[in-house]
């Protein structure tokens, strides 16, 4: 804990140092475990004509050393909660007595998930995030309760589908059945919430680069979802990112879980449409 | 009441301030977002205001702004132009305006109203998350708008 205030501090100090730079290093590049390359910049897809050219992952926006870490499994410490999730796939649970591996076979098999998702679920009839998707296995096929939104298991298995998704580049779709979902969320992204009357836009396309304090703001993306935060030694969900994002406006925020926030996840991640899914990533 | 308020503090006969303060909702901007009269008629404290301005939990200008005046403050943020010299390029009347509601000078801008209570979408009971309560407070008080007014008209050119 201690240490990890302390390398905030360190990492700031830096920053100041070399009087605000635009960008840690702007021309780094990601190669997780030497073999797998990471689009941390593209071309903005064509709904965001006339907001953004170019889209960046959170990742360039990071310290040099937050940045390292993401580069090799070992020094990635949200690896240990994907191993955690793989025991977990493999585990039978609830009154089937089956496991995912039961009818997965293995979370390779599962890796166009984290880059489509959220999606339209035909049977459902709405738009599905992986939480929902991974509930309904539960429920319905294994007999076992559900996870809420934000446990630690369901936190996990987001991890592992992420990681099996790796490189993949985002490709979320926003026409057909979903687009009215993402209309409201594309509403949502640039409402300006709460006393101090911010949007999502006001931080993260306005100024993006810029610093807020000690943050220096991303683009908000969400391909490297779930992330874990060294200042709180945890994985966090994108709407859990989200909360605390509306929350830091003065407003009365939203629930993870939310119909709102599912709206924002879904346009959000369109956002990135192109960058690679780079979860599960490392952020201060 | 209000009236006879009023016409005290024209004569200058007021000696609490508590009762001529301007109310968030009564403040009036001119055409170009500037607001002329004291919101309490107390001159402002410049040490009050330059503490206001770099605290987290009062008005955090720090968070936006950078200025050579508050380098000793460490990470400022740098969204909002750098301070230095705010009190050369506005006169106080401006400065009052931008602090209350910036938005009334720059239409549009991030830059939060400090002196505002109502027209929020979804407003929250500070960073709690949880919903504003009825009478939700203005971020900075009459008298911290002018504690800093005070400070940023320090701020001159060299
Ligand atoms: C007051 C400024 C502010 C507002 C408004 C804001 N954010 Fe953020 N956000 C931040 C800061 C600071 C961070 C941490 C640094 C960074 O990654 O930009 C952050 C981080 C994020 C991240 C994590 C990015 C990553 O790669 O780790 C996401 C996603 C995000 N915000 C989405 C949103 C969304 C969606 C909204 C609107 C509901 C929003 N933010 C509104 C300040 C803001
Ligand atoms: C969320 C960011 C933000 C915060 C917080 C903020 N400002 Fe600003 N401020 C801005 C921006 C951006 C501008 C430039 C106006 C524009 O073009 O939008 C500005 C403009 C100004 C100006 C006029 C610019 C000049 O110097 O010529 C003054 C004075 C000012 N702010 C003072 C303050 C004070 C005092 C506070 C706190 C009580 C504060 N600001 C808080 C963003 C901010």
């Amino acid at each position: 804990m201690k240490i990890n205030k302390m390398l905030g501090t360190a990492v700031a100090l830096t920053a100041l140092a070399i009087t605000m730079p635009a960008f840690a290093d702007e021309n780094a590049e990601l190669v997780i475990n030497g073999e797998i390359p990471i689009v941390t910049k593209t071309a903005a897809p064509a709904h965001l004509e006339g907001a953004l050219d170019e889209i960046m992952s959170g990742w360039v926006f990071r310290s040099d050393e937050t940045q390292a870490m993401e580069m090799d499994d070992f020094d990635n410490p949200a690896m240990l909660f994907v191993e955690e999730a793989m025991v977990a796939f493999e585990t039978p649970m609830g009154s089937e007595g089956k496991s995912c591996a039961d009818c997965h076979d293995g979370p390779e098999s599962l890796a166009n998930v984290r880059p489509t998702y959220p999606k339209w679920n035909d049977a459902k009839e709405q738009v599905y995030n992986i939480q929902m998707q991974v509930n309904d296995c539960l429920t319905e096929r294994m007999g076992a309760e559900k996870e809420k939104y934000d446990s630690q298991l369901m936190k996990n298995y987001l991890a592992l589908l992420a990681s099996v998704a790796r490189g993949t580049p985002v490709n979320v779709a926003i026409d057909g059945p979903a687009q009215p979902m993402w209309e409201k969320g594309k509403e949502m992204y640039y409402t300006r919430y709460g006393q101090l009357e911010l949007s999502c836009a006001s931080c993260h396309e306005q100024n993006y680069g810029n610093w807020i304090r000690a943050d220096h703001l991303s683009q908000g993306q969400v391909n490297g979802f779930p992330v874990y935060r060294l200042k709180d030694t945890k994985l966090t969900s994108a709407q859990g990112r989200f909360k605390g994002c509306v929350r830091d406006t003065r407003a009365e925020t939203f629930k993870p879980g939310s119909e709102e926030f599912l709206a924002l996840e879904l346009y959000v991640a369109s956002r990135g449409n192109g960058l690679s899914v780079e979860g599960p990533s490392v952020r201060n | 009441m209000k009236r006879i308020a009023t016409s005290l503090v024209a004569l200058g006969l007021m000696t609490g301030a508590a009762l001529a303060e301007t109310a968030p909702g009564d403040i009036q901007f001119d055409e170009y977002g500037a607001v002329e009269a004291s919101l309490t008629g107390t001159p402002g404290n410049p040490d009050e205001g330059r503490k206001i301005m770099t605290t987290k939990s009062m008005g955090n200008c720090v968070s936006c702004h950078e200025a050579v005046a508050y380098a000793d403050v460490p990470f400022p943020g740098n969204i909002g132009p750098i301070l230095d010299g705010a009190g050369s390029r506005w006169s106080e009347g401006e400065l009052r305006g931008l602090v209350a509601n910036a938005k009334m000078t720059f239409e549009g801008t991030v830059m939060p109203a400090f002196y505002k209570v109502d027209g929020f979408i979804r407003p929250g009971d500070a960073y709690t998350g949880k919903a504003a309560p009825a009478d939700l407070p203005p971020i900075l008080s009459a008298q911290q708008v002018e504690d800093v007014v005070a400070y940023l008209m320090t701020l001159k050119d060299e």
